[in-house]
C-alpha cells in the first residue's frame, strides 16, 4: 500500500523550477526584441484638477509607438472610459467610487495613472513620460482618517462627509449590558498603514492575434478568471475570445487580488490597437504609490465586564481609511468588524463602521485582511480588563474562550461573504494552555526577576485570533489522466509561492493512487479551467483542495468502473497502487491507468501502439455504442467545492521581547505560535506560511508603515525607508505547535493557513512591549501601533511626565 | 538622435555573449532581456532587495547597480549557472529544496548566489554567520527561517 | 525605474578621464555606481555624461604610508570590502576598518568604493565622518594638476563637496593611530545595514576627545569633547549639535541617541587604548 501523503512534509516540486532560475514570473513572458514597453505618467499631486495634458512632444521621441490619456479610451469602446468596476457592491455602500483607467480631469491620489505610453523599450517610454506637460489646478488633499472625518476638505465633490459607507450590525443591546456591567472601560486605539510589497510588483503581458481574433494576457495576479471577465467586458469582446494566464507570482499577499488595475486593461487596448505584443512591467517606486496599501484604522472601543474579566458588553465604533477610490469594496472593514470577536463570546456586542475616502493610495486586502486591526482591538482590550482586574492575562482571555462543547458557534453576525459568522470547530482553552507552555508564561516571572537583575527589562504578550478561512463561492478542478499514465490536474485560482503544485498533487496521488511524480498541477490559466475564483481569504487548500479531492473522486470512479470490466473483476475488488490497477490478493491481475485512459476513448484511428489498441475494432462491446449513453469518451473527472460558508480556523501567538532602557530600541527574544488549520496536508508548507506572516507582523508592528506628508506625499516610497524586515529583525527561531480539530465542512477536514502567522502581531508587540515597560512606568499604555523606537522614546517622555506629575 | 550604441562582451556562466547596447542598460535588464536570462530578478532597482545579486568575478553583486557596459570583460555567474554540471541541483539549490528556504520563488535567485559566493568564503559558517551571509537580501515569503537552515545544510553538504 | 540616456566614456588613463570631464560640464564619474545608479535610475539625477573609470590602472591600491605623516592612503577604486579585508588598514587605522563594517551590506561594499563614499558627501554616510574626525585628506586631479583638499575643507552641504565639477578623487589619505590613542564606531540603526538613525566615530589620544556624528546633521560633523566628565559627554556633545528630524526618528530621539551613543563609544575608544 502507498503511504498516504496527505500530512507528510513533501519536497516542493516547483522548487526544481524555481532553483534553477527556470520560473516564469510575468516579466519573463514575451522577452522578444520585438515587445513593446509601456511606460505610466502618474499624478504628482494628492488632489488636483487636470487642465491640460500636452503630449505633443512624447511623439517626436524616437521608439515611441503611442501615448493614450482619458480622451482616447472611449476609441476602444465606450466602456473603456467608464470608471473601473466596483467588484464587491454592498447594501451599505451608498457612495462607491472607482478611478478610470486614465485619470478624468481629477486626480486624487500621487500615483494615479494619467497617461500611458507604448515604446520600444521601458528606458525610452520613461523618457517620453517624462516629456508629457499636464497643468493642474491644485485643491487641497485630505490625508488620514482625522481629516477625512472632519471634511472640510472633500476628496469627490459628490460624496458628503467624505463617507463611502456606514455600517452597523449588532446582537444583544451591549451598550445597555455594558451600563449594567460592574465594570467599564473606554480604549481609543490607531493602527497605521502598511501594505503587501511582494517581491515582484504587478505586471501584464498581452498579445492579440488577429487571425484568431482572440487575445492572450499574461498578468501577476491572485484572479485570473477575474482579470478575464474584466478584460472581455471593457474591451467589447466575448469571453471565448480572452485568455488570461497566470504564470508564476513573485507574491501577492492580497495586492493582486484586486482587478482589473489600470494597466491590466491598458495593456490589451494597446496590443490590439498596435497589433503588437506589449508590457508593463510595474517598478517598486510605482508599486509603493498605485498598487494597494491596507490597515490603517481609529478604533473607539467600549467594554462592560464582571469581576472575572467576563464580558458583558463590547462596544465598537471605528474609521476605515480607505484612500482615494473603494474597488474592493467594504470587505476588510466587514472582516474587522466581525473577525474582531476572536475566540471569545461578547454576550452582547454592537459594531459601527464608517469607511473614508482620503487622498493616498486604495486600501484592499493585505494578508489579514482587515483581522489583524480587529484582533488588536479585541487584544488591546483584554489587556485592559486584566490590568484594570489585576487579573492574569491569559485568565481573562480564557473566562471569555467559547468552549470545545458550543460548536458549531453562531456569533449572531454577518461575515464578508454574506453567510452567518458561525465557527465550525475549535479547541481554544487546549490550545491556550498549549501557547502558555511553548512561550514559558508561567516561568516568566521568574526570568523578568533574572532579567531585572542584570538591569534589562523584558515583556510577554498574548493574542488569540479566530479567522474566518475559505470562503466561497466555489472552486473547481479538472483531473485528466493521460494514456501515457500522467495526470494533469487544473485548478483556477492562482499560486503565488504557496506550493499548490505539490499539495495539490499529494492529495490526488492519495485519493487516485497514482504516483506523486505522475501528477502535474496547473493554476490560473483560464485556457484549463474558466470557472474559479482566486486565491485570497486563505481559501486554496480548503476551496481548490477540496475541488481536487472530489474531481480525482470521479476520475477514479470512471478508472474503476473500466478497468472492472477490462480485468472482468467486481470494482469492489479493486485497488490503484502506483498507478497500476490491480485485483486485491491477485496482484498479476492489473492494467496501468495509462492503459485505462486508452480503453476510456474508443477511436476511429491510430497513431501509435498505444492508440492502435483504443480503436473501435480493438475495444468494447460490438452489441453497444462505442460510449454508452450516460458516459463521454476520455479518462477525466471534474467536480467543484462550494461550501455552506467559511471553516473557521484559530491561533495564539507570544512574544517575549526586551526594550533598551536608553535607546528605545525593541528586540525580540522568543516568538511562539500554536496554530489550528485542521487536518495539515503538508506541514512544511504550512510552517513556512507562518513564518512568513510572522515576519509580516514583525515588518507591520515593529518596522513598517506609509509616511505621508500633509499634502499627500508618500515620504518613504522606496525599500531604504520603507523598512520591511532582513534576516537582522525577525526572530531567531520561531516555535510552532499545531493543534489539529478538523473542519466539519469539507471532505478533507482542513482549514485556511495562509494569513494567519500575521494576524495577531499588532496585538501581541503592543502588549509585550508595554509588559515590559511597565517595569518602570506601571501605567505605561500603547494605544497606537506600529511603534518604533523614536514613538517608544516618546511615549516614555509623555507617559512618565504624567506618572511622575 | 539615436542613442550610442556600445559594444561589450559578456562571459556568463561560461559562455561569451557580444551585445550592443546603449550605454544605460543596467546590468540586470542586459542579462534578462538580451541574454534572455530571466533566472536573474528585479524586485527594486535601486540596490535594497538583492533580487538581482549575480556574482562578478566570483563576487556577489547587485546587477541593477551595474551598467552592462561596466560589466566588460568580466565573468558573470548567474541562478542558471549554479546546478552542477550534470544539470543536478548544486548544493545551495538543493539545500534550499530540501529546507523549504523558498516560496514564491522570486527573491530566491539573489539568495542562491549571494551565499554560494559566502560559503566559498566561509564553508563552515556559525548559526550567527549563517545570518549574517543573508543580511542583505529581502525575502517577503518565508520570514527567513529556513534560508538560513538552507545556509548550514548547503554548508554540510559542502559547496 | 530607468536611467535616461548618457554619454559614456571609459578612459584607459586619469589625463584621459580628466580631458573628458573637462569636455562635459554636466558629467559624473562613475566608480563603484552603489549611490550614483539608484539615483540615476529614480532620475533624480541626469548626468550628461558618466566618466567610467574603472578601467583606469592603478586606481585601486592601499597602501601605507610612513614619514612625515604616517597612515593608509586608499585608492579611488579600492573596493569597500578590500579596504575592510586588508590586514594594514586594520594595523595602521583600526577606525577605517570598524567603520566599514557598518557600510551597507556586504554586496554594496563589494562593489562601492571608500573613495566613492567620500565624495558622494552624504552625511549618513560612514566614511565621510571617519575622514573628517581623522583629519584625513583627499587627493584630486583636474585640468590644474592635483591637489589635496584637507577632510575639514571637503563637506560643504547636504551632498555637497568642494570637489571642483572637473575633478577626480584619485585617492583618500587616513593619518594612522597613534601609539596610545584610541578609536571606536557605533551605529544605531532601525535595520541592520540601514543607513544610521544616528553613529559615532570617537578618538581618544591623552586628554584629547573627539567624537564624528552621521546623520545628526546635514554634513559630518566632528565635536571637541576633551576635559568633559564622562557623565557630561552627552550634553556636552548636544550642545554643540542641532540633531535633524525625519520619518525615522524625531529631533528629540536623536538628541536621546547622541546622549547613549557618546557615552558609549568614548568608554569603547578608551577601552581600546
Amino acid at each position: 500500500m502507498t503511504t498516504k501523503l496527505m500530512g507528510q512534509a513533501v519536497q516542493r516540486v516547483e522548487d526544481q523550477r524555481f532553483l534553477r532560475g527556470l520560473g516564469r514570473y510575468v516579466d519573463d513572458v514575451a522577452v522578444e526584441q520585438d515587445v513593446l514597453h509601456a511606460a505610466v505618467l502618474r499624478s504628482p499631486h494628492a488632489h488636483a484638477r487636470i487642465l491640460d495634458i500636452d503630449v505633443s512632444e512624447v511623439l517626436d521621441v524616437e521608439g515611441v509607438h503611442a501615448v493614450y490619456t482619458y480622451d482616447d479610451l472611449a476609441s476602444c469602446t465606450p466602456q473603456m472610459a467608464e470608471p473601473l468596476p466596483l467588484l464587491i457592491p454592498h447594501p451599505s455602500l451608498t457612495h462607491g467610487r472607482t478611478q478610470h483607467a486614465l485619470a478624468k480631469d481629477e486626480v486624487n491620489y500621487v500615483g494615479e495613472a494619467i497617461a500611458f505610453v507604448v515604446a520600444d523599450d521601458r528606458y525610452v517610454a520613461e523618457d517620453a513620460v517624462g516629456r508629457i506637460r499636464v497643468d493642474y489646478e491644485l485643491l487641497p488633499p485630505v490625508v488620514g482618517v482625522e481629516a477625512a472625518r472632519a471634511a472640510a476638505v472633500l476628496v469627490h465633490d459628490d460624496v458628503p462627509g467624505n463617507v463611502a459607507a456606514r455600517m452597523e450590525q449588532s446582537v444583544g443591546d451591549a451598550p445597555a449590558a455594558i451600563a449594567a456591567a460592574p465594570h467599564r472601560l473606554a480604549l481609543d486605539l490607531t493602527v497605521e498603514r502598511s501594505a503587501c510589497m511582494p517581491m515582484e510588483g504587478r505586471g501584464t503581458v498581452a498579445r492579440w492575434d488577429p487571425d484568431l481574433n482572440r487575445l492572450q494576457v499574461w498578468t501577476s495576479t491572485q484572479s485570473s478568471t477575474g482579470v478575464r471577465a474584466a478584460v472581455a467586458v471593457k474591451m467589447g469582446l466575448d469571453l471565448g475570445q480572452v485568455d488570461v494566464i497566470t504564470p508564476d507570482v513573485g507574491g501577492g499577499f492580497g495586492v493582486k487580488i484586486n482587478h482589473p488595475w489600470p494597466e491590466e486593461l491598458l495593456v490589451p487596448m494597446a496590443a490590439r490597437a498596435l497589433g503588437r505584443t506589449v508590457k508593463f512591467t510595474e517598478d517598486r517606486r510605482e508599486h509603493f504609490i498605485s498598487s494597494a496599501h491596507e490597515r490603517g484604522q481609529v478604533q473607539h472601543i467600549e467594554v462592560g465586564f464582571d469581576d472575572d474579566g467576563r464580558l458583558h458588553g463590547l462596544d465598537v465604533e471605528f474609521w476605515h481609511d480607505h484612500g482615494a477610490f473603494i474597488p474592493y469594496g467594504l470587505i476588510v472593514p466587514i472582516i474587522t468588524s466581525t473577525q474582531l470577536l476572536g475566540p471569545y463570546k461578547p454576550q452582547s456586542y454592537r459594531v459601527r463602521f464608517e469607511s473614508l475616502y482620503t487622498n493616498t493610495v486604495m486600501v484592499t486586502p493585505y494578508r489579514g485582511a482587515g483581522r489583524p486591526q480587529g484582533c488588536y482591538a479585541m487584544e488591546r482590550t483584554m489587556d485592559a480588563i486584566a490590568d484594570y482586574l489585576g487579573k492574569d492575562r491569559a485568565e481573562v482571555r480564557a473566562v471569555n474562550f467559547i468552549q470545545p462543547d458550543e460548536f458549531p458557534f453562531d456569533q449572531g453576525l454577518v461575515f464578508q461573504d454574506g453567510r452567518e459568522l458561525e465557527y465550525d470547530s475549535g479547541d481554544y482553552p487546549a490550545m491556550l494552555e498549549k501557547t502558555k507552555a511553548l512561550v514559558g508564561w508561567d516561568e516568566f516571572p521568574a526570568f523578568r526577576a533574572e532579567m531585572a537583575a542584570e538591569g534589562r527589562q523584558v515583556g510577554i504578550g498574548l493574542a488569540c485570533y479566530v479567522e474566518g478561512t475559505g470562503v466561497g463561492p466555489y472552486e473547481g478542478a479538472h483531473v485528466h489522466i493521460e494514456t501515457n499514465g500522467k495526470v494533469k490536474v487544473a485548478t483556477g485560482l492562482t499560486t503565488q509561492g504557496q506550493g499548490h503544485a505539490t499539495v495539490f498533487a499529494q492529495l490526488v496521488a492519495d485519493e487516485l493512487g497514482c504516483s506523486f511524480e505522475d501528477v502535474e498541477v496547473v493554476t490560473g490559466d483560464t485556457r484549463r479551467m474558466p470557472y474559479a475564483v482566486g486565491t485570497f481569504a486563505s481559501r486554496a487548500a480548503v476551496m481548490s483542495g477540496s475541488a481536487i479531492h472530489l474531481a480525482a473522486k470521479r476520475a477514479k470512479e470512471k478508472v474503476l468502473r473500466i478497468a472492472a470490466e477490462a480485468l472482468e473483476a467486481d470494482e469492489k475488488d479493486l485497488q490503484i497502487v502506483d498507478g497500476v490497477v490491480s485485483v486485491k490478493g491477485s496482484p498479476g491481475t492489473s492494467i496501468d491507468l495509462g492503459t485505462v485512459s486508452v480503453l476510456s476513448n474508443p477511436l476511429r484511428y491510430a497513431f501509435d501502439e498505444k492508440s492502435k489498441a483504443a480503436t473501435q475494432f480493438s475495444i468494447g462491446d460490438p452489441g453497444k455504442p462505442p460510449v454508452a449513453e450516460d458516459d463521454e469518451p476520455g479518462l477525466e473527472g471534474k467536480d467543484f467545492y462550494s461550501p455552506e460558508r467559511a471553516t473557521f480556523a484559530s491561533g495564539m501567538h507570544a512574544v517575549i521581547v526586551e526594550t533598551d532602557p536608553e535607546t528605545a530600541e525593541i528586540t525580540i527574544l522568543k516568538y511562539a505560535v500554536v496554530h489550528d488549520c485542521g487536518h495539515l496536508i503538508n506541514p512544511m508548507i504550512v510552517e513556512g506560511q507562518i513564518h512568513g506572516g510572522v515576519a509580516q507582523g514583525v515588518g507591520g508592528a515593529l518596522y513598517e508603515r506609509m509616511a505621508y506628508d500633509e499634502s499627500g506625499q508618500l515620504l518613504n516610497a522606496s525599500f531604504m525607508d520603507f523598512l520591511m524586515p532582513y534576516v537582522t529583525e525577525v526572530p531567531d527561531g520561531i516555535d510552532i505547535d499545531h493543534l489539529e480539530t478538523p473542519s466539519p465542512l469539507n471532505p478533507l477536514g482542513i482549514k485556511g493557513a495562509g494569513e494567519a502567522g500575521v494576524i495577531p502581531s499588532a496585538a501581541v508587540f503592543a502588549a509585550a512591549v508595554e509588559d515590559a515597560e511597565r517595569g518602570r512606568l506601571p501605567d505605561f499604555t500603547i494605544r497606537a501601533m506600529p511603534i518604533s523606537p523614536s514613538e517608544l522614546f516618546h511615549l516614555r517622555e509623555s507617559q512618565g511626565q504624567e506618572q511622575t506629575s | 538622435m539615436s542613442e550610442e550604441l556600445h559594444d561589450v562582451r559578456l562571459m556568463v556562466n561560461g559562455a561569451t555573449h557580444e551585445l550592443r547596447v546603449p550605454a544605460r542598460r543596467l546590468l540586470s535588464d542586459a542579462l534578462r532581456h538580451d541574454l534572455r536570462l530571466t533566472g536573474t530578478h528585479v524586485g527594486c532597482e535601486h540596490g535594497v532587495c538583492g533580487a538581482c545579486t549575480v556574482l562578478v568575478d566570483g563576487a556577489p553583486m547587485r546587477s541593477c547597480l551595474m551598467f552592462a557596459v561596466s560589466a566588460e570583460g568580466a565573468e558573470v555567474t548567474t541562478v542558471e549557472g549554479l546546478a552542477n554540471p550534470d544539470g543536478s541541483l548544486g548544493p545551495v539549490q538543493q539545500a534550499f529544496a530540501e529546507c523549504h528556504g523558498l516560496q514564491c520563488g522570486f527573491c530566491t535567485p539573489g539568495f542562491l548566489t549571494t551565499i554560494t559566493a559566502g560559503l566559498r568564503e566561509n564553508p563552515t559558517p556559525t548559526h550567527e554567520e549563517a545570518r549574517e551571509m543573508v543580511a542583505g537580501n529581502l525575502c517577503r515569503c518565508t520570514g527567513y527561517q529556513n534560508i538560513v537552515k538552507a545556509v548550514e545544510r548547503a554548508a554540510e553538504l559542502g559547496s | 525605474m530607468k536611467p535616461a540616456p548618457f554619454v559614456y566614456r571609459r578612459p584607459g588613463s586619469l589625463a584621459e578621464a580628466v580631458a573628458a570631464l573637462a569636455g562635459e560640464p554636466n558629467a559624473k564619474v562613475l566608480a563603484g555606481g552603489q549611490s550614483l545608479v539608484p539615483l540615476l535610475s529614480m532620475r533624480l539625477a541626469a548626468p550628461a555624461m558618466l566618466v567610467d573609470i574603472n578601467a583606469i590602472p592603478g586606481l585601486d591600491t592601499i597602501t601605507v604610508e610612513d614619514g612625515g605623516a604616517s597612515g593608509v592612503r586608499v585608492g579611488a577604486l579600492a573596493r569597500h570590502a578590500a579596504v575592510l579585508a586588508s590586514d594594514d588598514v586594520r594595523r595602521v587605522q583600526p577606525l577605517v576598518t570598524q567603520a566599514l563594517a557598518h557600510v551597507a551590506h556586504a554586496t554594496i561594499r563589494n562593489r562601492g568604493t571608500t573613495v566613492g563614499s567620500l565624495v558622494h558627501a552624504d552625511a549618513a554616510a560612514e566614511m565621510p565622518v571617519v575622514l573628517t574626525l581623522l583629519g584625513g585628506s583627499l587627493e584630486v586631479e583636474g585640468p590644474a594638476g592635483r591637489r589635496t583638499i584637507p577632510a575639514s575643507e571637503l563637506y560643504l552641504g547636504p551632498l555637497e563637496s568642494s570637489l571642483a565639477p572637473d575633478e577626480i578623487a584619485v585617492s583618500a589619505f587616513f593619518p594612522g593611530l597613534a601609539t596610545g590613542a584610541g578609536v571606536a564606531f557605533q551605529e544605531i540603526a532601525r535595520r541592520h545595514g540601514d543607513y544610521a538613525l544616528v553613529g559615532a566615530a570617537a578618538l581618544v589620544e591623552g586628554e584629547s576627545v573627539k567624537v564624528g556624528y552621521l546623520s545628526v546633521s546635514d554634513v559630518p560633523t566632528v565635536v571637541d569633547l576633551s576635559g568633559v566628565d564622562d557623565a557630561d559627554l552627552g550634553e556636552a556633545a548636544l550642545a554643540q549639535l542641532e540633531p535633524m528630524d525625519d520619518i525615522h526618528a524625531t529631533a528629540a530621539y536623536r538628541a536621546q541617541l547622541v546622549r547613549v551613543i557618546t557615552t558609549r563609544v568614548v568608554r569603547s575608544a578608551r577601552e581600546g587604548m
